[in-house]
């Protein structure tokens, strides 16, 4: 369908973009492998010297890589199905014609608008403390023992309260995917005699696989880089039960100010971040074609 | 439109709707009622819902204290700025690529993706020079730059969606009907992507609202926007649980006020593309 | 009116660039505790007396704070012409010449001799302490009666250890000992180095190798633990200072071992439920002849980089005077002034008359040394931190490590290999060590 004057138009428009993030991609990257390189300590300036791979060697033979590495993808990949499994529910949900919906909508939406070291106070304190907080409140009003939350089920209780987070971005996304979504076809095939399960199976999650493609891609792309979440509730711990790659280079960067660590580390972020995108569309990726 | 619907099920919908919408409302709205208690009815067990002592007094030492306003507006301006900038770079770049493909359009999605996946901590130090020596330390505009930066991406994914979304077919007759282009973006385009734009721009405001890395370690006081703010009520050492849920309650209150407006437009935009 | 209001507008917008054109601004950094949050409060007094400097403040959270000033201050990045800063910083700062020396500081010899010392470097003052903190334990004086106990001023471990399995009654929450669990090098490091003092441990021997395979470690992290299983809270693995205020002010703590700023809290009977039942004693030590207490300050101080040094110079003398004490006094009474850096504050009877708290705070200072503090010499300065720049990140690392043995999922002899191994990981990479 496309002439080859659209053609060079669309070249023309998605130009300026691509020149951009070109540039914000290669400049600090750029400095950073630069960086990467170096014995530089922003403590110890004057003192930086060049030397090699040693940085990288450090940071990868760090033992508390790969249990951070573990913990990076199970925080991600659990809050992916959580979100992207609740969001589609609550998007079919809410886009059912029901009183106050405007309303309630705004209400699922909501906790997209705190900011995130705020979430993470809010839940902490007010919520998961096991003497003090609302859920220690729940547990003995029916009689059980409160849990101590980020105590013993660290790794779980950032997945809630990240999931939490993101599940409104989820929702925002797919309801307004399943929105666009023809009324007539759906209404032919309920009169076809197609049971909710089929129709949802046959009419609607097709029609969300591209919107849940996007879903997934981007909060990958955020979810990876978690950080304020945890150095506000467990500061990583306890051991390295909630330590993840975003934990571990932060400490290098703003508590051992070690800038060559730091460049390191985030360049294997990147090139693992990398890895898991190529892995992620292969998986999904034929959903953004169609 | 004329879907039959039973009363009955449109009630229990209802129910299930506003039950899963309270409970994920609970924190935020816990944090308000918070927002409202003294320091040590915050904490009390069992907690009190309704029945306590209500006080203004957190947000009276909260307005006192600090200068909300100089922080709120330059949230407003980022936030906007960066929104405005985006839209204005990402609706032609995602119509291109969503109308226009080529080979090499998945690859340059993915590509622009990927521009997002380095952690900030580890790039901080080389902004911050680029930065301190281009001057734009603690100024607006640098901020906005950084802010429309990390948002592309994700404004051109979400906008090459919802265009995708769009039958070409449409297009097409508008084509044969002699439509020039900026008729055809005009009159077709853009109201069949309205939806999708409002949830764009809506997604984008509040990732700018809430980014806390750059705003708080580029700026000082001329630029600083509403995470700085809350920044100086969070605290290790002091409980000031009620007063940073004032503070909280405050930073997004003008965030919420603008979703409850664009959820009606949002609505607006459904309805539209039914009635077609 | 509205043409009045035009002119006041038009004379205050004059005014407005008249004295821009003349002032001189001063970027101040600070943390956003109540004493400078005070300070923020009064700023007017300082620009009466100095016209011609106006001030500008940048609150921040501690955390926060640090990594924008650190950032700032090595880069030259010259936003701040005013820094607050803490004991660790002060000694690796001055001694990369980042800070100005302070001169035309009121009355250098009323400071506090082990704040002092803390914020020195060869005899030169680099900063300025706007307050000063030591910790000690605050306790429940009803709880303690009720158990049968009385409690000593400068009590020992293992009488606390007793204490605390005495007011403990886990059916109705009160738990006998709160302590820091949250992971961090402010955090439950900052205490266990502390309270490691006692115990005759340290973090280096004098050629920077790493003590944690030592027996002086394994006997402060073995006490620790068990004490905190018997009678802790639960949830102690993510308490910080936050967390235990809240617990001891609803009542469920019968002891707490913390900052000296936190007295003011509990017994603040707006905060707290027990304020009138809390008394104070000194941090415990083991017999060694060292107790468990920290030092800290909250200081002053101006970056190399401003190019307004007078104007600063100035204000840090201001807002670290004796002047500035009455003047808060003045107006917020005694008991809110900024406490633990002046010798004069502790023999002014109308501080002491509003501030129960105040002896015990005064000897908790004194009791704290930042360069004897431990039992055995070692080759770094700071009695709950070791001023080195690696000691924030391998503290922290630690901190996580020790905060797993406190939740029981590692044993306190894998928690201290592990340490160990970490430390002197660090340490090779920084060169200290072979």
């Amino acid at each position: 369908m496309a002439t080859k004057q659209t053609k060079t138009l669309a070249t023309f428009m998605v130009a300026p973009s691509v020149t951009m993030l070109f540039l914000w991609m290669i400049v600090p990257l750029g400095m950073t492998i630069y960086f990467s390189l170096l014995r530089y300590n922003l403590l110890d300036p004057g003192n930086e010297a060049f030397v090699g791979l040693e940085n990288y060697s450090y940071f990868l033979s760090d033992p508390d890589f790969f249990t951070a590495l573990f913990n990076t993808l199970i925080l991600v990949g659990s809050v992916l199905v959580i979100t992207v499994v609740g969001g589609v529910l609550l998007a079919i949900l809410l886009d059912q014609p029901f009183f106050g919906q405007g309303v309630a909508r705004l209400m699922v939406i909501a906790p997209f608008f705190v900011m995130p070291t705020v979430s993470a106070l809010i839940w902490k304190n007010l919520l998961m403390n096991p003497v003090s907080g609302f859920f220690a409140f729940l547990s003995k009003t029916f009689g059980m023992e409160p849990i101590d939350w980020l105590g013993d089920l660290p790794l779980f209780s950032i997945i809630i309260l990240v999931a939490w987070q993101w599940l409104p971005f989820a929702t925002l996304i797919l309801l307004t995917a399943v929105g666009s979504l023809d009324g007539e076809r759906k209404e032919a095939a309920e009169m076809d005699g197609a049971g909710p399960l089929s129709l949802f199976y046959y009419i609607i999650l097709p029609h969300l696989a591209r919107a849940i493609t996007v879903v997934i891609l981007i909060e990958t792309i955020f979810l990876l880089s978690v950080f304020a979440e945890i150095f506000v509730t467990t500061g990583g711990g306890p051991g390295l039960a909630t330590t993840n790659i975003a934990f571990l280079v932060y400490s290098q960067a703003l508590l051992q100010f070690d800038i060559g660590g730091a460049s390191a580390g985030g360049i294997v972020a990147v090139i693992l971040a990398n890895i898991v995108a190529i892995f992620l569309v292969r998986m999904v990726g034929k959903n953004l074609d169609t | 439109m004329a879907r039959h619907i039973t009363t009955q099920r449109k009630i229990l919908v209802t129910g299930g709707a506003w039950l899963a919408a309270f409970i994920i409302f609970f924190p935020v709205l816990w944090m308000f009622l918070t927002s409202f208690k003294t320091e040590l009815d915050a904490f009390s067990q069992p907690p009190s819902f309704l029945f306590f002592d209500w006080t203004l007094e957190n947000y009276e030492t909260v307005l006192e204290r600090s200068n909300y306003f100089r922080f709120a507006l330059n949230s407003i301006w980022l936030a906007l700025g960066s929104t405005a900038l985006g839209l204005l770079i990402a609706v032609p770049a995602a119509w291109g690529m969503a109308f226009s493909p080529t080979k090499r359009t998945r690859g340059t999605l993915l590509w622009m993706l990927s521009t997002k996946m380095m952690p900030p901590v580890g790039v901080l130090i080389p902004i911050y020079l680029i930065f301190r020596d281009w001057g734009l330390l603690d100024t607006r505009f640098g901020l906005i730059c950084i802010l429309f930066l990390m948002n592309l991406p994700i404004i051109i994914w979400m906008l090459y969606t919802y265009f995708k979304d769009i039958p070409t077919d449409i297009l097409e007759a508008a084509r044969m009907d002699g439509a020039t282009l900026g008729k055809e973006i005009l009159y077709v385009l853009t109201p069949m992507a309205i939806p999708g734009i409002t949830s764009t721009v809506l997604l984008n405001i509040i990732l700018s609202w809430n980014e806390a890395f750059w705003t708080l370690n580029l700026t000082t006081i001329d630029a600083a926007p509403l995470t700085a703010f809350i920044a100086s009520y969070s605290s290790p050492e002091g409980l000031f649980w009620a007063k940073l849920s004032a503070a909280s309650t405050m930073a997004i209150a003008p965030i919420i006020v603008l979703g409850w407006f664009s959820q009606k437009q949002l609505v607006r935009g459904l309805t539209f593309g039914a009635v077609k | 009116m509205k043409k009045f209001i035009g002119a006041l507008l038009g004379a205050s917008a004059l005014c407005a660039t008249a004295s821009v054109a003349l002032a001189e601004k001063l970027t101040i950094a600070t943390v956003n505790n109540g004493d400078m949050i005070r300070m923020q409060g009064l700023t007017a007094d300082f620009t009466a007396k100095n016209p011609g400097i106006e001030l500008q403040w940048v609150t921040l959270e501690e955390n926060v704070l640090r990594q924008k000033v650190t950032t700032d201050i090595a880069t030259k990045g010259g936003q701040f012409d005013v820094l607050t800063i803490g004991t660790y910083e002060v000694p690796i700062w001055a001694g990369k010449g980042w800070l100005n020396e302070l001169n035309g500081l009121d009355d250098v010899e009323d400071i506090l001799p082990a704040i002092r010392a803390g914020l020195s470097l060869d005899g030169k003052v680099y900063a300025a302490p706007f307050y000063g903190e030591s910790s000690m334990i605050m306790y429940r004086k009803d709880l303690m009666e009720k158990a049968g106990l009385t409690m000593p001023d400068g009590p020992n471990w293992e009488f606390v250890r007793k204490a605390a399995k005495a007011m403990t009654d886990k059916s109705n929450e009160v738990y006998g000992i709160c302590l820091r669990g949250k992971a961090g090098w402010g955090e439950n490091m900052a205490f266990l180095t502390a309270t490691s003092n006692a115990f005759g441990a340290r973090w280096f021997d004098m050629d920077w190798n790493p003590e944690f395979d030592g027996p002086e470690w394994k006997e402060t992290l073995t006490f620790y633990v068990d004490m905190m299983n018997e009678s802790g809270p639960p949830g102690a693995s993510s308490n910080g200072f936050n967390e235990n205020l809240a617990l001891f002010n609803t009542g469920k703590c019968g002891m707490w071992i913390d900052a000296t700023v936190a007295a003011s809290f509990v017994t603040n009977p707006k905060d707290s439920s027990v304020h009138d039942k809390v008394g104070f004693a000194l941090a415990p030590d083991a017999g060694k002849g060292k107790r468990s207490n920290w030092l800290w300050a909250w200081s002053l101080a101006i970056p190399s980089g401003t190019k307004k040094n007078d104007a600063a110079q100035k204000f840090v003398s201001w807002a670290t005077s004796k002047a500035y004490l009455e003047l808060v006094a003045s107006k917020e009474g005694w008991a809110n002034v900024p406490p633990g850096t002046r010798i004069s504050l502790y023999k002014n009877q109308k501080y002491l008359d509003a501030a129960p708290f105040a002896q015990m705070t005064l000897d908790s200072i004194n009791a704290a040394d930042p360069v004897n503090g431990t039992v055995k010499p070692k080759p770094y300065v700071g009695v709950q931190f070791a001023a080195i720049p690696e000691f924030q990140g391998l503290a922290t690392k630690i901190g996580q490590i020790f905060s797993a043995a406190l939740a029981g999922s590692k044993s306190v002899d894998d928690a201290l290999a592990e340490a160990q191994a970490v430390a002197v990981r660090t340490m090779k990479k920084a060169g200290y060590i072979k």
